[in-house]
């Protein structure tokens, strides 16, 4: 990670519109008096939302104006979260790579050099044509299933170098290719065939019923 | 109250302290970067780690309460180990991690030789480097014109934060990017703005913060360090002068729990520019229209001439903010032997008289006296600009125990949350009349400043002062809430001295318009310089003082004397301590200190003053005035003379009250001289001016 600062080209001013304004008011009313900071967090994700992904220092000073807060305490808050964007992300796409272990020994870093040849050299870069930018992220929960990377909130996962240029090629078509597994797996079950727990004795009802004389009645109604 | 052991002795400890402090109690020292006793506890440096039994890892002895211990299985009291071996390595991994990205500058660090860090890696560090990796470089940033920031030299205390937030209560210093690359900053490198920001400087552990106008000056061992008083305000804090030769290097605070704590202002602390620019070394006279140097003899052979063709009454002194007591008693003594009754210390011509007693002209409660109280008035006074130090203060105050502050006065930025009752004197009125005031505040005080006083109706805003502490229940035996905030360091002195007109006499506004008529034809100013003097030039002026500011510029004669730091002399703060300077340098040239050149007059004159030595003047001068000689106490005055005032009437005006203090920074002749203190001004107004900008 470097060290992370806001982007030298900033937008003059940042209103939020009527329908977050709305919602920011129900939200800030939620929390008790003199605690309305703890709003902080909430607002700044949906000014970055807003904003188109990143979060602009007009819309720090914004947010610190709503809750009464310092602009500079906003700002630790901004640059601490990773999940705060500080420099606009890419139109079309913004790629967040897992890098960490699993997905490292999965093949992450040859997503990484492909974003680095397709997209930018650098992380938090624009492409040439303003439609991507890249960077690599702490673990995003998906390990079964790694090598994976996070578009928006959606998550592409079970990556190679083609099924993930493919995924790139989809949405530089302006097209959202259907998020989950790529090679074809369904969730995180077995690719291919089971492989365990296949005896069908299993799934005839039998373990089921012994478990429920063994227990007894009382537990019956219990259950009921 | 619970018992502990440590080191293998028992101690019983008051309730609620924490480790550390027991253990500093118990005189082990433990080291320490992020805790300090004034602020909050952070518990991010790691190194006050101490051992305790039965515990499976060290503890931070600072984030912890003796009260958290647990006896043992069977009833043994808890044991605390603070030179164990378990210690000893926790110090040193912890000494090593924070070397790992401290840059070994220190041959150019300022810091070097007052390094908390340095220090501490002497005695608890290891002689060895295991670290391979480069080390993290971190840009420096711009915090404003006073502190240096050299911040890969930063170990993440956060002491500067915790005292900007907490005591400065100004919300502009943070740390951003928490984590590995953690940086403090202020928001888009602005300056910070607040009155205390210097101490962040001594605050630092390291020397990632440090004085910008001192910036590769002088090593600490090469300076000679003298206790002594500042005078930039009324308070009287406690400082420390460290010069080398002749120069004052720089100026630190020392610790007073009474007046000052560990603080001091930007302006006290930066001042010492002021001290080597615009100074007055010889003494000169103008001859056609033109100041131009003379010989002491000189200079009082034309001031005897003159006083020989005026009568005692064309005659008149003003004696301005920076003086000490003893050239005033010195100049008193001889305006009295020249019978001559127009004399006046208050410049800003404040309506207080020294006749209604001395408690009418002091703050009573006491600064420490803040800390009692439970509701306070400030009628037309900026606490913040007229006394930093205090106004933290009450803002301790009132974000721990949740002090009321009314304001009678302009709106203002204190740093702290204030009912605002009203701009003027009708608020005050109503204030009184008021009979359904229902709260229970049993330590009120009321703070009036000269911004209420240094008018036409000061004397009724005084009364009605008084008036209204004592409807409130705050003259009482045990508590007296009515309390005066001076401006002027010289000001408790020149009152007690009486310096203010004898009978018969001028007070300031009449004087200078006697100067101007022709009535007034002699005019020696003891470093008066916040008068206009315009339209006086048909008077005899003569200057005495440290700086050619607005006064030397109109004088006929100058004398030169010594500024606050070049003599020996005794100063009375606004709560009525009396306190004294020493004598960090000498003044330069041909100047002197400032009684001996009166008395060097008084010869010429042919009324030669009966002392030959600051000896035989303090002595004359503690007979006199007997309060003087007691040292960093405080008066203990009864309260008749409020009851007395509160009941005198006068009717006030209806102008608002209007702060005393127009531009922080340049309040007397020593700052005028500062180019430190003209760039904060100049500073401060470009803000004030963006904003105002903004806002229309």
């Amino acid at each position: 990670m470097s060290v992370r600062r806001l982007d030298p080209n900033q937008p003059e001013s940042f209103e939020f519109d009527d329908e977050n304004i709305a919602w920011s008011k129900t939200l800030i009313a939620r929390y008790p008096d003199d605690k309305q900071q703890s709003a902080v967090i909430p607002l700044l994700w949906r000014a970055q939302e807003q904003i188109g992904g990143w979060i602009t220092e007009p819309a720090i000073r914004k947010v610190a104006d709503m809750l009464d807060m310092a602009y500079i305490r906003v700002l630790e808050i901004a640059t601490f979260y990773t999940m705060f964007q500080l420099s606009p992300i890419g139109r079309k796409a913004h790629i967040q790579v897992c890098g960490t272990t699993p997905c490292m020994l999965r093949g992450s870093e040859d997503l990484v050099k492909i974003c680095k040849k397709n997209i930018a050299a650098t992380p938090h870069t624009l492409s040439g044509d303003g439609d991507f930018s890249w960077e690599e992220v702490e673990c995003l929960g998906a390990c079964t299933n790694a090598p994976m990377v996070q578009v928006g909130k959606d998550v592409y996962e079970d990556l190679d170098e083609a099924s993930f240029e493919a995924v790139l090629d989809a949405f530089a078509r302006g097209e959202k290719p259907a998020p989950g597994p790529q090679n074809g797996r369904q969730f995180s079950a077995p690719l291919g065939e089971p492989t365990s727990l296949t005896d069908p004795a299993l799934y005839d009802g039998e373990p089921a019923k012994k478990a429920a004389t063994d227990q007894g009645s009382d537990h019956d109604e219990g259950e009921t | 109250m619970p018992l502990l052991i440590i080191d293998g002795e028992q101690f019983e400890f008051e309730d609620g302290i924490t480790l550390i402090q027991a253990c500093e109690i118990a005189g082990r020292e433990i080291p320490r970067f992020c805790y300090h006793e004034r602020l909050s506890i952070a518990g991010n440096c790691r190194m006050c780690l101490v051992e305790v039994v039965g515990m499976p890892k060290p503890m931070a002895s600072c984030a912890m309460s003796v009260n958290d211990l647990r006896p043992g299985p069977n009833g043994e009291l808890p044991e605390i180990r603070t030179n164990s071996e378990t210690v000893r390595h926790a110090r040193e991994g912890v000494m090593e991690f924070l070397l790992i990205n401290h840059p070994l500058d220190c041959p150019i660090c300022d810091q070097g030789g007052e390094c908390d860090l340095q220090d501490q890696a002497m005695a608890y560090g290891i002689d060895t480097n295991r670290y391979e990796e480069n080390k993290r470089a971190v840009e420096n940033k711009y915090i404003g014109p006073l502190i240096k920031t050299i911040m890969t030299r930063c170990i993440h205390c956060t002491r500067c934060v915790r005292f900007m937030t907490e005591v400065a209560g100004v919300e502009e210093l943070g740390a951003t990017g928490r984590g590995e690359d953690m940086e403090i900053t202020t928001y888009l490198e602005a300056g910070l703005t607040s009155e205390l920001s210097g101490n962040v400087i001594d605050l630092c552990p390291v020397g990632a913060l440090t004085s910008k106008p001192y910036a590769f000056q002088a090593r600490p061992w090469e300076l000679r360090k003298t206790e002594s008083i500042d005078v930039m305000d009324a308070l009287g804090a406690n400082i420390r002068v460290d010069c080398r030769g002749r120069e004052v290097m720089r100026i630190m605070p020392r610790n007073n729990d009474e007046v000052n704590e560990e603080w001091i202002s930007d302006k006290s602390r930066f001042i010492w520019d002021g001290l080597r620019s615009q100074r007055l070394d010889q003494p000169y006279l103008r001859r056609d229209g033109r100041l131009e140097p003379a010989g002491w003899d000189e200079a009082f052979g034309a001031i005897a001439d003159r006083i020989k063709s005026v009568r005692p009454d064309q005659m008149a002194a003003l004696v301005g903010d920076l003086q000490s007591a003893e050239e005033m008693f010195a100049l008193r003594d001889l305006f009295t032997r020249l019978e001559i009754p127009h004399m006046d210390c208050r410049q800003d011509g404040a309506q207080l008289n020294p006749a209604l007693g001395r408690e009418t002209y002091l703050f009573n409660s006491s600064i420490e006296g803040v800390d009692k109280a439970d509701a306070l008035m400030l009628i037309g006074c900026n606490p913040r600009l007229e006394a930093p130090v205090l106004n933290a203060r009450i803002r301790r105050r009132w974000l721990r125990d949740g002090l009321e502050v009314g304001v009678i006065g302009e709106k203002m930025d204190l740093t702290y949350d204030y009912s605002y009752v009203g701009a003027g004197p009708d608020s005050l009125q109503a204030l009184l009349d008021d009979d359904t005031y229902s709260g229970t505040a049993t330590h009120p005080m009321v703070i009036i400043g000269q911004g209420a006083l240094a008018r036409d109706d000061g004397s009724a805003a005084l009364a009605a002062a008084a008036k209204f502490i004592e409807k409130r229940g705050g003259l009482r035996d045990d508590w007296n809430g009515f309390n005066v905030l001076h401006t002027a360091a010289a000001r408790v002195a020149g009152l007690d001295l009486g310096i203010v007109p004898r009978e018969g006499g001028r007070d300031t506004a009449a004087i200078l318009d006697g100067a101007r008529d022709g009535d007034i034809r002699l005019l020696y100013l003891l470093g008066a310089d916040e008068i206009d003097l315009q339209g006086t030039e048909d008077a005899f002026i003569i200057y005495q003082g440290s700086h050619g500011d607005r006064g030397a510029h109109h004088a006929d004669v100058v004398l030169p004397g010594a500024a606050y730091t070049e003599k020996e002399g005794t100063y009375v703060n606004t709560e009525g301590r009396v306190q004294m300077t020493k004598k960090a340098a000498f003044p330069p040239g041909d100047a002197r200190e400032d009684w001996t050149i009166i008395r060097a007059l008084s010869d010429k004159l042919g009324e030669t003053l009966p002392y030959d030595s600051l000896g035989e003047l303090r002595k004359a001068l503690y007979e006199a005035h007997p309060h003087l000689a007691r040292l960093d106490a405080l008066p203990e005055l009864s309260g008749d003379g409020l009851a007395k005032l509160a009941t005198a009437g006068g009717s006030m005006g209806t102008e608002p009250f209007a702060s005393a203090i127009e531009d922080f920074y340049l309040t007397n002749p020593i700052a005028r001289a500062s180019s430190v203190m003209a760039e904060l001004s100049a500073l401060k107004s470009a803000q004030s001016e963006e904003l105002t900008g903004t806002d229309g």
